[in-house]
């Protein structure tokens, strides 16, 4: 595969789509889907095999707004339409090219598509995920051929450096200086290993990449593998997301079959493939030492670092390890250039971010934003703000391993330091939105329930600590607790912290501190006199009252 | 000498053993294979029972008890055959901010069973799911596979009873 046949096939599918008159898109991402989005696209094709007109019904990725699924768009015109139902095909396909239906639009010059930049996300919901030509049709494929033909590892690894790209996995740690500790190591055996274990609760991000548009994860892959001198690649996938991993299987073949992964790639003297894992349902196992233990099929644990994964990870080799998002990132970047990447977020914190934005919120999906916006213009603006005429509480980021930000700092920029300084992070992406009806108590209580259940028991603070965490804030909500209880669960948050071997158990008293900082009355309210706020926790009065 | 030479028979002539040995082969027997070739047994079965076990660790010379600890270890596998109908609980964050909660004691309620457990004739399971990635839907319960969005206890309640009702 040259540069040109690469042109070849990308002119080839777009005259094709634009002879084929309109297109009538239907997401078969996981959201839609399971509003029986498939039985939709079935009546649409039956639907546009009686038309007059030419008009091709076409299954894409995920559109963003998955709480007004199923969706569809028509193109060219970038209609969309909302809760669209199999009854709706008629006058859906009668009026493609036409005056749009009115009754079914969904507006797209509502802040929720204006505000959003699409980098990692730009084909999501644009593009058949089954199929590799229009993948490059969309530049696909062109970063990873520009990187193999016209620069040096060390070039690649350099870009990556300027562009400011950082892990998107949550730590936020340099992906250029992380590629260049794997590159710089001298073993003729090296791994580049993508991480879809996305574990945190209320977290969607990786699984929507990964149903919308695989080959770009594949592509920055291989980009990653050529940068570092891997020739192997392993793809971690949670087994809960089923379709994530049959699209995955698909555009590994597709990929392979057109040459663009195996051996000598691009009639290079580069060979990479990529094999895909499947996960077995372990939180832990997104911690990377544990992912490690995971792919060589043994108990997912963690172990001391160092030696960290980039010296020493899967039976020993030096390892690159990233996140879905990270890799997918990286065609853009290779392909775009460095300054172009660089000039978008903030100084520290560049590009964009996609998050998961869900809860209390009236627009619920899937959202990709420049870093540095503000989280009142997230949940606000793209949100459309807290339905039912409730009011804002608090805004969860970085799941188990993260914080609760109240209202005031609503107007704080969303990057790596800011969301730290709050006593949260800025994790893989998931950004749940809680209002009044929330007991930030029983919150923490039930991030704590998670992480004592996912402890893997490899360490005793851990292990035995989030176990006494978790008791002494039930007994909080259940207004059985002291002043004594809660100075002792302030002494654990703090060694817990200190002493855990991984980075479950380092985290698991965020969301108990993060919580205390901000609503430390709450939790006085229900030690003191014994009433949840909220109504939720059954404590003495708040239980009097509802009997 | 071959690798297959040293290979256990079989359990059984059931033909989904050749499956579950096709994946073993795909991954040369290797011990790494051991996962994968676990997941291939429940995907077939429908959950890792004594036999599977013993004759997976044999084939991949993994020791039984490492095969054990990796089976338990995961949620994923399961040790006891799956019931007539299942039901999953999202108890993500998204979830059980709008109500998952109440919608697991209900279903808790009604089978009579804690999360995790199976109604003593097996017609159903109870399981709380720690986040399906369906945010966008909360609060969502599956029930045999099919996603019910923003379900109310009410929905949950019916649909269990309908199920236990069946079985009488």
């Amino acid at each position: 595969m040259t540069l040109e046949e690469l042109e070849r096939i990308a002119a080839g599918t777009k005259n094709a789509r634009a002879a084929g008159g309109h297109e009538v898109n239907v997401c078969l991402a996981a959201g839609c889907l399971s509003q029986h989005s498939d039985a939709l696209k079935e009546a649409l094709e039956k639907e546009a095999r009686k038309a007059s007109a030419s008009c091709r019904v076409r299954g894409t990725g995920c559109m963003g707004l998955c709480s007004a699924g199923p969706l569809v768009s028509v193109e060219p015109g970038g209609v969309l339409y909302r809760n669209v139902k199999p009854e709706d095909a008629p006058a859906i396909v009668r009026s493609a090219g036409g005056e749009p239906l009115r009754r079914l639009q969904c507006s797209r010059d509502q802040a929720f598509f204006q505000r959003q930049v699409h980098i990692v996300t730009e084909n999501s919901g644009k593009l058949d995920p089954e199929k590799i030509e229009e993948y490059i049709a969309a530049d696909g494929y062109k970063g990873m051929i520009r990187a193999l033909t016209e620069m040096t590892p060390a070039a690649v690894v350099q870009e990556i450096s300027r562009s400011g790209l950082r892990g998107r996995g949550g730590a936020g740690y340099p992906t250029g200086l992380k590629w260049g500790t794997v590159a710089k190591t001298d073993s003729a055996v090296k791994y580049v290993v993508c991480n879809a274990d996305e574990g945190d609760p209320g977290a969607f991000m990786d699984r929507s990449v990964l149903e919308s548009d695989p080959q770009r994860v594949l592509e920055g892959m291989i980009i990653a593998g050529y940068a570092v001198g891997a020739s192997r690649g392993y793809l971690y996938v949670r087994a809960e997301y089923p379709l994530a991993l049959k699209r995955l299987e698909t555009a590994i073949g597709e990929a392979r079959q057109l040459g663009l992964l195996g051996i000598n790639i691009c009639g290079t003297a580069f060979s990479f493939d990529i094999e895909v894992r499947i996960g077995g349902g372990a939180y832990v196992c997104g911690e990377e030492t544990a992912l490690i233990a995971s792919i060589e099929g043994k108990r997912g644990t963690p172990r001391p670092r160092p030696p960290y994964p980039a010296q020493s990870g899967i039976w020993g080799m030096p390892t690159l390890i990233n996140n879905v998002e990270t890799f997918a990132s990286v065609p853009a970047i290779v392909r775009r250039g460095a300054e172009w990447y660089a000039a978008l977020g903030t100084p520290k914190s560049k590009g964009t971010k996609v998050f998961a934005l869900s809860g209390k919120v009236k627009n619920n999906g899937l959202i990709e934003v420049p870093m540095g916006m503000t989280l009142r213009e997230i949940i606000f603006e793209i949100g459309g703000g807290v339905p039912e005429g409730r009011k804002f509480k608090a805004v969860q980021t970085g799941g188990p391993s993260g914080g609760c930000i109240p209202e005031q700092f609503l107007d704080r920029p969303v990057d790596y330091e800011s969301l730290r300084e709050l006593g949260s992070i800025m994790g893989s992406g998931g950004m749940v939105v809680m209002d009044d009806t929330s007991c930030m108590v029983n919150v923490a209580r039930f991030f704590m329930e998670f992480c004592m259940a996912e402890s893997c028991g490899k360490c005793i603070p851990c292990r035995a600590g989030t176990a006494q965490m978790h008791e002494m804030l039930t007994r909080i909500c259940d207004g059985r607790a002291t002043h004594k209880d809660l100075e002792m669960l302030i002494s654990l948050c703090d060694m817990v912290g200190a002493t855990s071997l991984c980075g479950l158990g380092q985290a698991a008293p965020n969301p108990v501190l993060s919580t205390l900082r901000y609503f430390q009355d709450e939790y006085l309210e229900h030690i003191e006199a014994k009433r949840c706020r909220a109504g939720v926790c059954e404590c003495g009065a708040a239980a009097e009252v509802r009997a | 000498m071959s690798v297959h030479a040293a290979q256990p028979p079989l359990p059984s002539d059931d033909k989904r053993w050749r499956i579950v040995n096709g994946t073993m082969r795909r991954h040369g027997h290797a011990r790494q294979a051991l996962i994968e070739t676990l997941h291939t047994v429940q995907e077939l079965f429908g959950y890792l029972d004594e036999e599977a076990l013993k004759f997976v660790a044999a084939s991949l010379r993994v020791p039984l008890s490492q095969a054990y600890g990796v089976a338990t270890f995961y949620h994923f596998f399961s040790l006891k055959p799956p019931a007539q109908h299942e039901c999953h609980v999202c108890m993500g964050t998204a979830c059980y901010i709008k109500g998952a909660a109440q919608l697991l004691a209900r279903a808790e309620e009604v089978l009579g069973v804690k999360p995790g457990e199976t109604t003593p004739n097996g017609t159903a399971s109870l399981l709380a799911e720690r986040c399906m990635g369906s945010c966008s839907l909360a609060p969502v319960t599956i029930f045999d596979g099919e996603v019910a969005r923003e379900a109310s206890a009410k929905q949950v309640q019916e649909r269990l009873e309908r199920w236990l009702a069946h079985d009488a």
